[in-house]
């Protein structure tokens, strides 16, 4: 389970089902059809995105092959940067469809031009639960060290509802949209997530005081899902999100499984990642009830770095890790990500965002190498 | 699964801003323009608040005392009360305030109930509270995990997603409003770059997320690139909401040479994320400013639990009213203070439990005064 991550790659002779030697996706499986499989391999459709994506999904890759891992890519390399990009990302999407299980960057999205496609693929293939881990990892050094919570983040509405209008020159209503279904489904993943994980206590992030209708809704549906949860000793509570980023930056340790709509779980997503050591090790995906997307959790495109061979692909690898599982494939998970973990936590090949002059290549081998 | 909609489009990039210039452009935003009283004193108003907002009053009342700031305190009442339905501030007290056109505040505790909005709303509203100030410092003495926080945050104050405007369509769904006007953002914009200019600091961010809420907040931007034009001297850029949370606590320093101005969500988030770096709100200050009057509060909750037991900090009021006297242009005497204050907290001798000590209100306010 997520919480023994690290005590659990120490002893490693053991390795129990569904072990402990990687950030598991012991996310409730909800795929009604299974993932295309010919023969044995699966076929996932791969986005390597914009920015660094090429050079960590190329990382993956490079595992995936040298453990001989039974999955067959699918690659579309869709980029955000130009409005030409739409054909190819359409071609993205009917592959997503067919596989229902893709691996992928993040697309750039520009402030004028087309609207983000990586909010238009989480709404199309409504995979409305965001999962996002975030852990203190002995080998990153942070400012906190006793960081262990997932965030779990509504996908699909809220302020990334896209309904804008001008009503009047210099009058701009931007529409946010709470759905009751919306947030009973998502406050029943964070608690499913929470059981099969071990984890005790699930906090809604609000802002109710203000919005009392809006976020008073998804406030009003989690306190009642919750009490579908008492009798499993999971305790509730919820805390406005200013006070909420506010705490994770003060005594994060007090958190443990959070559930918040989609904008929140933007900042709180970034204040997460920033706490454990930043975008590079902080792994996620997003899950519907047909299809399963993985990427990593903090999403940026990092376009300063694109092409410098500096990246961490620690959080791609890891993503994708949790894609191996979900897929069934445990055993492959566990070794891939125990490599991950060793080569974190050994300190000698650290990329620049871990205080190292790694290069991404170099971070792919040594991970190679402890397999 | 929801409807496709289509990729390309809104493309409109900077909006049409309203043909008419509001009057933020016309003047230089808000500046203090007090007169003195025969005594040679500026008149301020005082609302001590609920709680342990007397104590902490009077702890600010001593120290300005002996510190001999020339100002004469107006004490009010701003209990609410209800009129025609709608929650109103004593007349007495918007008078005073309007007057003086500065008030220091300390904590409110919002009556439970229906037909009473929040006070601090209410306030907002009655005197046009249109930019909320937050700076944050590391205070020497007073170990987080974070030691070099410098940052000022200015938050848009009236619209956004707080313009209060939500209804249920049908059961289970609900349309909540985010609001933004050009007017307003031009008008914080603009006090953002003036306050930049009168602090020091050469840099404007504009915290945004107008890749996703390409109208509302690429107006925002619009109107921020639109004022930062008139101040060339200043360097203005735009940073995603995302990047910024990520830095900042990855590492606050960077931060210390600008300005970040908002819309007021992210400004509400973002301005507690950082008091979270430096301690919390019993040590951060908060400025109100309005085109009618200014108000600096503490923006900690009433505490009510210690109330009336001499144990509350009053370090968030004190260094509020810090910034106040350096937007009334009395530099002098606020240096003065906050050094007595820091140097206080640093020594951890008489210091209170919030922070670690053993001292009282009164310990602690002495121990400002002898260092004065």
């Amino acid at each position: 389970m997520l919480r023994n991550v690290l005590t659990a790659a120490a002893k490693r002779p053991l390795i129990p089902q569904r072990s402990a030697t990687t950030l598991a996706a012991g996310y409730p499986r909800v795929s009604k059809r299974l993932p295309t499989k010919y023969g044995g391999v699966y076929t996932v459709t791969l986005i390597p995105g914009d920015g660094i994506g090429k050079e960590i999904t190329d990382s993956v890759k490079e595992i995936f092959e040298h453990v001989n891992a039974p999955i067959e890519w699918e690659q579309f390399d869709v980029s955000g940067e130009s409005n030409e990009g739409e054909a190819l990302f359409n071609q993205a999407m009917d592959s997503l469809r067919r596989n229902r299980v893709g691996l992928k960057g993040i697309l750039y999205t520009p402030i004028e031009g087309h609207i983000s496609w990586n909010v238009a693929m989480r709404q199309q293939l409504d995979i409305y639960a965001s999962v996002v881990l975030c852990k203190s990892l002995p080998g990153v050094p942070t400012r906190h060290n006793n960081v262990d919570f997932v965030i779990i983040r509504e996908n699909t509405e809220g302020e990334y509802s896209g309904l804008e209008h001008q009503s009047f020159p210099g009058v701009v209503e931007n529409l946010k949209v709470s759905t009751r279904a919306k947030a009973e489904r998502i406050a029943r993943f964070a608690f499913d997530f929470a059981l099969k994980n071990n984890r005790k206590k699930v906090t809604c992030v609000h802002k109710a005081n203000i919005m009392k209708l809006g976020d008073g809704l998804f406030l009003n549906t989690f306190r009642r899902v919750a009490e579908e949860y008492k009798s499993s000793g999971i305790v509730s509570n919820d805390m406005i999100v200013d006070n909420t980023s506010m705490q994770l930056v003060a005594k994060p340790g007090q958190f443990d499984v959070m559930v918040m709509p989609n904008l929140y779980g933007a900042i709180v997503s970034n204040i997460g990642a920033a706490l454990v050591g930043g975008p590079g090790v902080v792994p996620g995906c997003n899950v519907g009830r047909e299809y399963a997307l993985f990427e990593p959790g903090c999403r940026h495109v990092a376009q300063d770095i694109k092409g410098t061979n500096k990246a961490n692909p620690a959080a791609m690898i890891l993503s994708a890790t949790m894609m191996l599982r979900h897929l069934g494939l445990d055993s492959t998970a566990n070794a891939i990500a125990t490599a991950t973990f060793d080569v974190l936590n050994a300190k000698k090949v650290r990329t620049a965002d871990m205080g190292g002059n790694s290069t991404t290549s170099d971070f792919t081998s040594a991970v190679i190498s402890h397999l | 699964m929801l409807p496709l909609r289509p990729l390309t489009g809104v493309a409109r990039g900077a909006l049409t801003q309203a043909s008419r210039r509001g009057y933020a452009a016309s003047s230089s935003t808000a500046a203090y323009a007090g007169k003195k009283d025969a005594k040679g004193n500026y008149t301020v108003t005082l609302i001590p608040g609920d709680g342990i907002g007397p104590e902490i009053s009077e702890s600010v009342k001593q120290i300005y005392t002996a510190a001999k700031v020339p100002i004469q305190w107006e004490e009010v009442d701003v209990t609410p009360i209800l009129v025609n339905g709608k929650t109103a501030i004593p007349e007495a007290a918007i008078h005073s305030v309007k007057k003086n056109t500065v008030a220091l505040k300390g904590p409110l505790a919002t009556p439970i109930g229906k037909g009473h909005v929040s006070l601090n709303l209410t306030l907002r509203r009655t005197f046009n509270l249109f930019a909320n100030v937050r700076p944050c410092l590391s205070i020497p003495g007073f170990k987080t995990a974070y030691d070099n926080v410098d940052t000022v945050l200015i938050r848009e104050n009236t619209e956004g997603e707080y313009s209060g405007i939500e209804h249920e369509i049908v059961d289970g769904v609900v349309q909540s409003i985010k609001l933004i006007t050009w007017d307003a953002s031009e008008r914080v914009a603009r006090y953002a770059f003036e306050y930049a200019q009168s602090q020091g600091r050469n840099r404007v961010t504009a915290v945004h997320k107008a890749n996703i809420m390409k109208m509302s907040d690429g107006m925002f931007l619009s109107a921020c690139r639109q004022v930062a034009k008139d101040y060339p001297k200043i360097t203005y850029d735009e940073d995603l909401l995302d990047r910024v949370c990520l830095q900042v606590v990855t590492n606050p320093g960077p931060f210390s040479d600008r300005v970040m101005v908002m819309p007021n969500l992210y400004g509400d988030i973002l301005s507690d994320m950082c008091a979270g770096l430096i301690g919390g709100l019993g040590l951060t200050p908060s400025g109100n400013i309005g085109r009618d009057a200014s108000i600096f509060e503490a923006v900690h909750g009433s505490a009510p639990d210690i109330a009336g037991k001499g144990l509350a900090n009053p370090t968030a009021l004190l260094l509020s009213s810090i910034m106040m006297l350096r937007h009334m242009n009395l530099g002098d005497f606020a240096n003065r203070i906050e050094k007595a204050t820091l140097s206080t907290i640093a020594e951890g001798k008489a210091i209170t439990g919030d922070l670690g000590g053993k001292a009282s209100t009164k310990e602690y306010t002495s121990a400002i005064i002898s260092k004065l």
